[in-house]
């Protein structure tokens, strides 16, 4: 959910955050240049006073039983460093009874112990903020005992001043570097958020039937996106690719066969009667032909589909010879050919689909049964690291230009003499291809053998799955 | 011509509860004379200073001519007088005047201390100099030596002292000569003359040398510029320490010589305050900014009362010039006991005040 005061791009929007944080860094430096700046010249003012009062303290002699003090020019001199700032001063007696200066400098409530234990506090002077400093020094002396106070007080215009001056000055280069920071953010962020850019404006510009994958350059968090994307359109790209094969295959395929049936069934009602029973059975010949040629496309189309859709998953091959042989659909389709079923004692599993692989095997062994000659083999052997699937007659397979063609969609002669093993090829040819297997057919001393082989999945001597 | 218009002087002798010595009103020309009466058209602008009438007056009728709307009430008052005034003012007791100037510059800068005076600014008292003001609350408006001086007619010119080293030795060689015969101001009854002595004690260690000598000599610690130039002269006395230059220069006198010291020349400047009870603190700024303004510091030039120490009958080095600024350091002068402390071994020297 868009909070609506949010700004719509994403660089607007990192650029806000990057703005509330040196905000609050900007604030945070501003509060503590601020408590530096008072204190610097908190710090620096007192050392003048204190200095001044203990230059004062140590003018201050017994002469015939009183103190008295010589105050110094250097002590006024030290506080006149704070240009601007009234003085006063006060140096007092034991009884607090003021000896020399101002009477309004009054000494701390509770006066220090010794000379370098200054008493530092704030009053006022005239109305006016001031910063004071108590120092006391004591006599015992044979005419004197007792401590003197010395008082010295001073107006806080210099401190101000300088505290002030401290902060705009820290305030000044800390929004400069702001400043910088924010610039140097900027160009950082959009240069980081180009790709993405890009990416937006090639899509923005792409023709909507261009499924042709995107560059994938630029950094791995875009890439990886880009990379999904082009995937889906791959599929994207197949399967629309499918459909359309399976609509011209249907009306290539289907045409050549109806009308032939229509020509039977014609000369079937035309023909004499004693024909009719040969133009029946011609007719039952081409419509069994019609329903397999269906069969095919429709398992075509299911095989390509789920090898694009369905994730593959550890099949054991030995498992779909198995379901082949004993669904018994051969006898059914060639009672008269033997088929024997060799399986190994190893496991042969592969990352596959099981009705993608099924179809293939199956329409291997529909070919076999078709063209080949008794017996026919269905086996299964694992060879190293990979797992074979195989179908093996007794023939001599296909003539030799019609595997120049084979595994081509179109296989119109087939298709018109009403077989179909072009397209029981290209059904193989498309699952070899879905789970990085291939396709060989080979002449061996005991007939023609068709195997589709994948790489192994697990060990073969441990059962995988269940 | 102008002076002779607007210029009234009158004695005072009808006010003896007040401490001035003399009052002047000064009007722009053309207005009518009954202001001087007191019932003054327009503002009146009353100036307290130490300053003679004679000697100002030039500035303050170039003032009111360039203002005819303000009348100028001057009193001319003694330092410590006028000191002690502009605290009682400062006090919340009756009036005070609207501007403050005196050659007391450590009294002034203790009145602002005491936050008696208010701050102007213009880009006027910006130009000073940082010596020549302070807080923006007082400012120094004149600039004159503190000079020896001699009758020439009665002292040899090999007696001449050029510096205060001659004026030692000469003590020394011939004080029977000299006995009575040598002035300076008084520290207790002139502000001023505090000041100086007090500078001197600070500047350099032929203070004490010249105590010894005052003392060996018998010399008059007196009262007033006017009266010491005028003993001179006269010839009563042959020579005075430490005097106000442009008082001298003002009044020329064909048998005074004029020594600026050569070890080291005081230069002070005089401090105009405007009382923070000021009734017209306005004309004051004015009166400030005038002073400071090139045509004001014209009127004070050609009165004297703005000296260039760089100029060839002065010929001193650059290094002999001290000037008294006008900053905190000078409190050190207000100090109860420093004061005590100095003005009992200044008596040590001098005697016991005069009745």
């Amino acid at each position: 959910m868009a909070k609506a005061w949010l700004p719509r791009t994403l660089l607007a929007r990192v650029m806000l955050g990057v703005l509330s944080l040196l905000a609050m860094g900007g604030v945070v430096v501003s509060l503590a240049a601020f408590a530096y700046g008072q204190n610097a010249a908190q710090q620096a003012f007192d050392r003048l006073l204190v200095g001044a009062a203990q230059d004062i303290a140590e003018s201050v002699n017994i002469v015939g039983g009183v103190p008295v003090a010589d105050i110094p020019v250097s002590a006024f001199g030290l506080l006149s460093l704070a240009q601007d700032d009234r003085i006063a001063y006060a140096v007092r007696g034991p009884s607090g009874a003021l000896l020399t200066g101002h009477p309004w400098a009054t000494a701390a409530a509770d006066l220090p112990r010794s000379l370098d234990a200054p008493r530092f506090f704030d009053g006022t002077m005239q109305g006016e903020a001031a910063r004071y400093v108590t120092v006391v020094r004591p006599f015992s002396e044979r005419d004197y005992s007792g401590v003197v106070s010395i008082t010295v007080g001073q107006t806080s215009r210099a401190r101000s001043e300088m505290a002030y001056d401290l902060t705009t000055r820290a305030l000044l280069a800390t929004g400069l570097g702001g400043v910088a920071l924010i610039l140097g953010a900027f160009f950082v962020i959009r240069s980081a958020m180009r790709p993405l850019e890009r990416m937006a404006q090639e899509l923005a510009e792409r023709d909507p039937y261009d499924l042709t994958p995107m560059p994938t350059d630029g950094p791995a968090e875009v890439a990886v996106m880009v990379a999904s994307m082009n995937r889906f359109m791959q599929r994207l790209d197949r399967q629309v690719g499918a459909m359309k094969n399976l609509i011209s295959d249907t009306a290539h395929q289907l045409r050549t066969p109806v009308a032939a049936i229509r020509a039977q069934a014609e000369l079937a009602l035309e023909d004499d009667p004693a024909q009719r029973p040969a133009r029946l059975d011609r007719l039952l010949r081409r419509t069994r032909s019609l329903g397999n040629l269906l069969d095919q496309m429709l398992s075509r189309a299911l095989v390509i589909h789920r090898t694009d859709n369905a994730p593959p998953a550890p099949v054991d091959l030995r498992d779909i010879a198995l379901h082949i042989f004993e669904e018994r659909d051969h006898e059914l389709l060639s009672p008269d050919i033997e088929v024997l079923l060799d399986l190994g004692d190893q496991a042969a599993t592969i990352m596959g689909d099981e009705i993608s692989l099924r179809e293939a095997v199956k329409n291997m062994l529909a070919n076999a049964l078709r063209h080949g000659a008794s017996p026919v083999s269905l086996g299964v052997t694992r060879v190293g690291d990979r797992a074979e699937i195989w179908v093996q007659d007794a023939g001599d397979g296909p003539p030799a230009d019609m595997l120049s063609q084979i595994g081509e969609r179109f296989a119109r002669s087939a298709a018109s003499r009403g077989k179909s093993a072009g397209l029981g090829l290209s059904i193989m040819r498309a699952v070899a291809q879905a789970f990085d297997g291939t396709v060989g057919m080979a002449q061996t001393p005991a007939g023609y053998r068709v195997t589709l082989s994948f790489p192994a999945h697990g060990d073969a001597h441990n059962e995988v799955g269940p | 011509m102008i002076r002779a218009l607007a210029l009234l002087l009158m004695l005072t002798l009808a006010l003896p509860a007040r401490a001035q010595e003399a009052v002047a009103v000064f009007t722009a020309p053309g207005v009518d004379t009954d202001a001087a009466a007191g019932t003054a058209p327009g503002v009146s602008l009353i100036v307290r200073s130490t300053t003679d009438i004679a000697i100002l007056a030039p500035a303050l009728t170039g003032f009111v001519t360039r203002h005819p709307q303000i009348t100028i009430r001057y009193e001319q008052w003694g330092s410590n007088a006028l000191y002690a005034d502009s605290l009682r003012a400062c006090e919340g007791d009756g009036p005070g005047a609207d501007v403050v100037i005196s050659s007391g510059v450590h009294q002034m800068v203790d009145l602002v201390n005491r936050a008696c005076a208010q701050p102007y600014r213009s880009p006027l008292t910006d130009a000073l100099p940082d010596t020549r003001k302070w807080r923006n609350e007082i400012w120094g408006i004149t600039q004159e030596a503190a000079v020896t001086i001699y009758n020439s007619a009665l002292v040899p010119a090999e007696d001449v002292p050029q510096s205060r080293f001659a004026l030692l030795d000469l003590m020394r060689r011939s004080p029977l000569r000299y006995r009575g015969k040598i002035a300076t101001y008084d520290i207790q009854a002139s502000g001023l003359g505090f000041l100086f002595a007090f500078m001197d004690s600070q500047a350099a260690t032929t203070f004490g040398g010249l105590l010894e000598g005052f003392s060996r000599v018998n010399a008059v610690a007196t009262c007033c510029s006017a009266e010491i130039i005028q003993g001179v002269a006269e010839g009563r006395y042959l020579m005075a320490y430490n005097v106000l230059g442009s008082y001298v220069a003002s009044a020329p006198q064909a048998n005074i010589g004029i020594i600026h010291p050569t070890d080291y020349t005081l230069f002070l400047s005089r401090a105009l305050v405007i009382p923070r009870g000021a009734a017209n603190a306005q004309g004051a700024a004015l009166f400030l900014d005038y002073l400071l303004s090139p045509e004001g510091r014209r009127a004070l030039t050609e009165a004297n009362l703005i000296q260039q120490p760089d100029r060839e009958d002065t010929s001193l080095p650059e290094s002999a010039r001290r000037f008294i600024s006008i900053d905190p350091t000078t409190l050190v002068a207000m100090d109860r006991h420093r004061q005590l402390n100095f003005i009992a071994k200044w008596r040590g020297t001098f005697g016991q005040i005069a009745p």
